[in-house]
């Protein structure tokens, strides 16, 4: 049984036939966008795990460096060394379109021309574990901004991947068999309507037949 | 243009000021909650935070991520790692196919 109630006309029949069609190009367009979602959306889980890694091995190396510079020099002039940054970092932020995902692209640029102008202090106060710790901060930080874009990719990629599995599943479990049953349903009805109008045709036809004869009987006898 | 922010406690992220993103220091979940809104206001792309305080303001960082655009990515800070940003990944690897295949 249909879930709602269907009018078994022959409009109602072809409007259904034509959603139907429609339908299923749409669950085949749509089923296609998760199969290629999803294999790029493996790509790039994989390089964001391994730039993490790395990323976060990076990190913990400059913490090291840090924490090595503030034992020889004081906190406090390890501080006043970092207070006054030289550099200053923008970010370029274009969009890239995967499969309708609308994902960022970016492109840092430093103030300075050179990139690895980053000591913000003079070198005679300072220990040299602090430009150490620096510069162990600085080769790490290229990964980093990848890792941003990779991450924030895969989370949107994610998300919509998750939509359209949604979107999917619901055309080719209820939308799909609804409409295949409704057209069932009123093809059925129609050909019903069709015998019983056959059958009452016949029926007025014996009669007819019956009558001509009776009369024709009276009339002979 | 777009500027780069880390948030979390000093020791973590003041190295960052050397590399010229924008630091900011704190430790307490509502100052960073409104932080993290003002700076998701305002022209920033990638914002780094540390993973101890990315757990405490997670909810926040769960409405951001629908967003294009900022990038919140946790990092670990000075008192270790956490394994929250792998998880992260690994949630949206959830989210995506239904289970943690990779």
């Amino acid at each position: 049984m249909p879930s709602t109630q269907v009018n078994p006309t022959r409009m109602e029949l072809t409007r259904l036939k034509r959603k139907l069609v429609t339908a299923r190009r749409g669950h085949k367009l749509l089923k296609d966008k998760r199969d290629e979602l999803m294999r790029r959306f493996l790509e790039l889980v994989k390089e964001n795990k391994e730039l993490r890694k790395k990323v976060e091995k990076g990190i913990a190396e400059a913490n090291k460096n840090f924490a090595l510079a503030e034992a020889v020099m004081s906190g406090e002039a390890v501080k006043t060394a970092l207070l006054a940054p030289k550099q200053s970092v923008s970010v370029e932020a274009s969009s890239k379109n995967v499969m309708s995902v609308n994902v960022p692209v970016f492109d840092y640029k430093t103030r300075t021309a050179d990139r690895s102008d980053i000591f913000s202090y003079g070198f005679a106060s300072t220990s040299a574990d602090l430009d150490a710790a620096v510069s162990s901060l600085a080769e790490v930080f290229p990964d980093m901004l990848r890792l941003a874009e990779v991450e924030k990719s895969c989370a949107l990629m994610a998300a919509e991947i998750e939509k359209t599995r949604r979107r999917v599943n619901a055309l080719e479990h209820v939308m799909i068999p609804d409409y295949m049953e409704k057209i069932h349903y009123i093809s059925m009805k129609l050909d019903e309507n069709e015998r019983s109008t056959q059958i009452r045709l016949l029926k007025v036809k014996d009669m007819m037949i019956q009558k001509n004869f009776e009369a024709k009987h009276k009339n002979d006898a | 243009m777009y500027k780069m922010a880390a948030i979390g406690d000093r020791a973590s992220v003041y190295g960052f000021a050397a590399l010229g993103l924008d630091t900011y220091f704190v430790t307490a979940a509502d100052e960073a909650k409104k932080l993290m809104r003002r700076l998701a206001d305002g022209d920033y792309a990638v914002i780094y935070i540390t993973e101890q305080l990315a757990e405490l303001i997670k909810d926040e960082l769960a409405d951001l991520s629908e967003a294009q655009l900022p990038a919140v990515i946790p990092i670990p800070g000075v008192y270790g790692n956490t394994g929250m940003g792998m998880r992260a990944v690994n949630e949206s690897v959830i989210k995506a196919v239904g289970s943690d295949i990779v």
